[in-house]
């Protein structure tokens, strides 16, 4: 890490952990100002699965000093703090006694992968597609569809996912409505498992995609206005140098740089919108784990997801920042 | 535009011969940015959504958004269902599995989207001016403060913070809902207000206006502000779709309003009731549509509103 200045460093670093304390720190405040009290919501939780409880008291006391209710707000808060940072998140209430952190376990890798697969797609076609808008070169029939598709930047995911859904599962059944995996495949480490998991994640991969993809392509534009409007590449052009050559190699290889930097400011919005998709394709990742709590009012669940994918957000938008001044030299950091 | 010759007055008329009649027209569209196609479409698209709650409030009976209005499962009009039944001009969009009229649901749920958005966006915008010509202003430990804040802050997803709120105090209100998601749009019209304020202290006429003895109150609005109007603008309606969606978000998550309708709310209800296996497409569709029109409405304003700040973008 000889290129970054400590104290860039040591600035980054604390603005993650900050971020990550005062996320653990709402998701810890909010339901206690609520004066909900989870020692009596479980009772009652009991209460209407058995009937009756026999000796409440007893077992709301003891409830309490299970969930640390009996001490102190600041001990209790400390040890949420020190719990949530080690992913302690304790005990699902809806499917007792599941601990959190194993569901989030299970449904992680679900998330991460939808969301790598339809990031790495958006970002190759929004910024392919944006770099075509200004060039030179374009088919004129281009030039007229790629403004048009841009409306569909702006609708959110879930509007997307929906009439995906409707066109390609329930009208043309081209694709399934719903699931990760077929019904009938066993999953391991097979070529039928891993194409049935492909099948499966292409339609909400494609209703983030198809909606993310002018985000890129709208920042691609403006900087290839620049970038077309420079001497180097007047120079690449005096030389004779084939058209495609100078878009791949001089316009777009220039151009795509800052828009790595849109990519952290962006990330937050992406992520919230997958956790609808993934709600309406009964995808088995956070977003489902997510309002599956939700209905059950699962609390310890729900924070935990917050809590992780918040924790995700941070961490990605560290990444690209520290990752930046490698990928493009002519930042330098000011210390 | 029949006033379109009015746009540029009393300066000296172009020189405009050898240009086509097209040349010309384009022109004098470009001579006032604020009149370019893409703002007075969006601005188009928004009213008619607002038209459509005034309108529809006194041609339309929105009692018709409870339960047992009419048959469940009605097409709209012209439009068979799976019964066999066409549908009817008692209920020209059909109705939901309990009977609520779509065409009042939509009346009601539509502006009371846009009204969180634009509420959510100007309280989030108030308190993003006032900030940012703090920490630009003030400076120091005040601007430390603040940049960090919106650091941190502008990292958080809003969704996922109100997720947890609204699943510990369950029903809410409108307003409560768009106050909510204020706290979570201040962040990026803090941090353009700062960028600018700080480079636009050092410009000659707030110098000028600083020598001639102007209160800092007068230097912030009568001379600084005026010029972040377009920014301003555009901020303010990139922070409405963001609203919108979040409280979309919310609503098809189960955890909006629960007693007001709302356009995610008819959503959440379709797909938990399977309209999409039963083909009542109806039922999300022209929410989906209403939401659609409306979100690209405020894309184009933003794109009208880029043109206006900058220049380089206005493309003949």
């Amino acid at each position: 890490m000889g290129r970054i200045p400590a104290s860039y460093l040591m600035n980054r670093l604390s603005t993650l952990v900050l971020t990550v304390l005062i996320a653990a720190t709402l998701i810890w405040i909010i339901p206690r100002l609520s004066g909900l009290d989870p020692a009596s919501a479980a009772l009652g939780r009991m209460a209407a699965g058995g009937g009756s409880v026999a000796n409440a008291d007893e077992i709301l006391a003891q409830l309490r000093s299970t969930f640390g209710l009996d001490q102190p707000l600041i001990v209790q808060y400390l040890l949420y703090i020190k719990n949530t940072l080690t992913f302690d998140f304790g005990l699902s209430t809806a499917s007792f006694p599941t601990p959190v952190a194993t569901m989030i376990g299970n449904a992680l890798p679900w998330t991460l992968g939808l969301m790598m697969i339809s990031l790495i797609i958006t970002f190759f076609i929004g910024n392919l597609l944006g770099a075509l808008m200004v060039w030179e070169h374009t088919p004129k029939l281009w030039k007229a569809v790629i403004p048009a598709a841009m409306v569909f930047t702006s609708i959110p995911p879930i509007l997307s996912g929906l009439l995906l859904m409707y066109v390609f599962s329930t009208q043309l059944r081209w694709f399934p409505l719903s699931g990760p995996y077929g019904l009938n495949v066993e999953p391991g480490w097979t070529l039928e498992f891993f194409s049935s998991v492909l099948y499966h994640g292409f339609l909400p991969a494609m209703s983030i995609v198809v909606v993310t993809f002018g985000f890129w392509a709208l920042g691609m534009r403006g900087l290839m206005i620049t970038v077309q409007g420079e001497d180097y590449t007047t120079l690449a052009k005096a030389k004779g140098l084939r058209p495609r050559y100078i878009l791949y190699r001089y316009m777009i290889r220039n151009a795509i740089l800052p828009q790595i930097t849109a990519f952290a400011l962006k990330i937050g919005l992406l992520v919230a919108g997958q956790v609808l998709v993934e709600r309406i394709f009964a995808y088995p990742g956070m977003g489902k784990l997510l309002y599956d709590a939700i209905l059950t009012q699962d609390y310890p669940v729900i924070q935990g997801v917050s809590f992780v994918i918040i924790l995700m957000t941070a961490l990605a938008v560290f990444l690209v920042d520290l990752v930046y001044p490698f990928i493009d030299p002519r930042i330098r950091h000011g210390g | 535009m029949a006033d379109q010759n009015a746009a540029a007055p009393e300066t000296a008329a172009p020189d405009v011969s050898g240009l086509t009649k097209a040349q010309i027209k384009r022109m004098k569209r470009f001579d006032n940015p604020w009149r370019n196609p893409k703002l007075i479409w969006g601005v188009g698209l928004l009213l008619s959504i607002v038209a459509l709650g005034i309108l529809g409030r006194i041609f339309w009976d929105t009692e018709m958004v409870f339960t047992g209005s009419g048959l469940p499962r009605q097409a709209p009009v012209g439009i068979e269902n799976m019964r066999g039944q066409m549908g009817s001009w008692a209920h020209p969009l059909g109705t939901d599995v309990t009977g609520k009229d779509i065409l009042a649901l939509l009346i009601v749920g539509a502006p009371n989207s846009l009204y969180v958005g634009v509420l959510a966006s100007l309280i989030g915008m108030s308190i993003g001016i006032f900030l940012g010509f703090s920490a630009g202003f003030i400076g120091g430990r005040v601007d430390d403060v603040i940049r960090v804040g919106s650091d941190v802050m502008i990292t958080i997803p809003p969704l996922l913070i109100l997720v947890v709120f609204q699943a510990a105090y369950g029903d809410i209100s409108l307003t409560i809902m768009a106050m909510l998601i204020a706290c979570f749009v201040w962040q990026s019209p803090t941090r353009l207000i700062r960028a600018q304020v700080l480079s636009m202290r050092e410009s000659g006429y707030v110098q000028m206006a600083r020598l001639s003895g102007a209160s800092t109150g007068h230097i912030m609005f009568r001379e600084m502000l005026p010029n972040l109007v377009p920014y301003l603008f555009g901020s303010f309606i990139a922070n409405v779709t963001t609203s919108i969606v979040t409280a979309v978000g919310l609503e098809v998550l189960g955890l909006g309003p629960q007693r007001v309708p709302t356009l995610g709310r008819v959503i959440y209800d379709a797909i938990n009731s399977g309209a999409l296996i039963q083909n009542l497409w109806w039922w999300w569709g022209i929410p989906t549509i209403l939401l659609a029109v409306m979100f690209i409405g405020l894309l184009l304003i933003n794109l009208g509103l880029d043109e206006v700040s900058n220049p380089r973008l206005r493309r003949l």
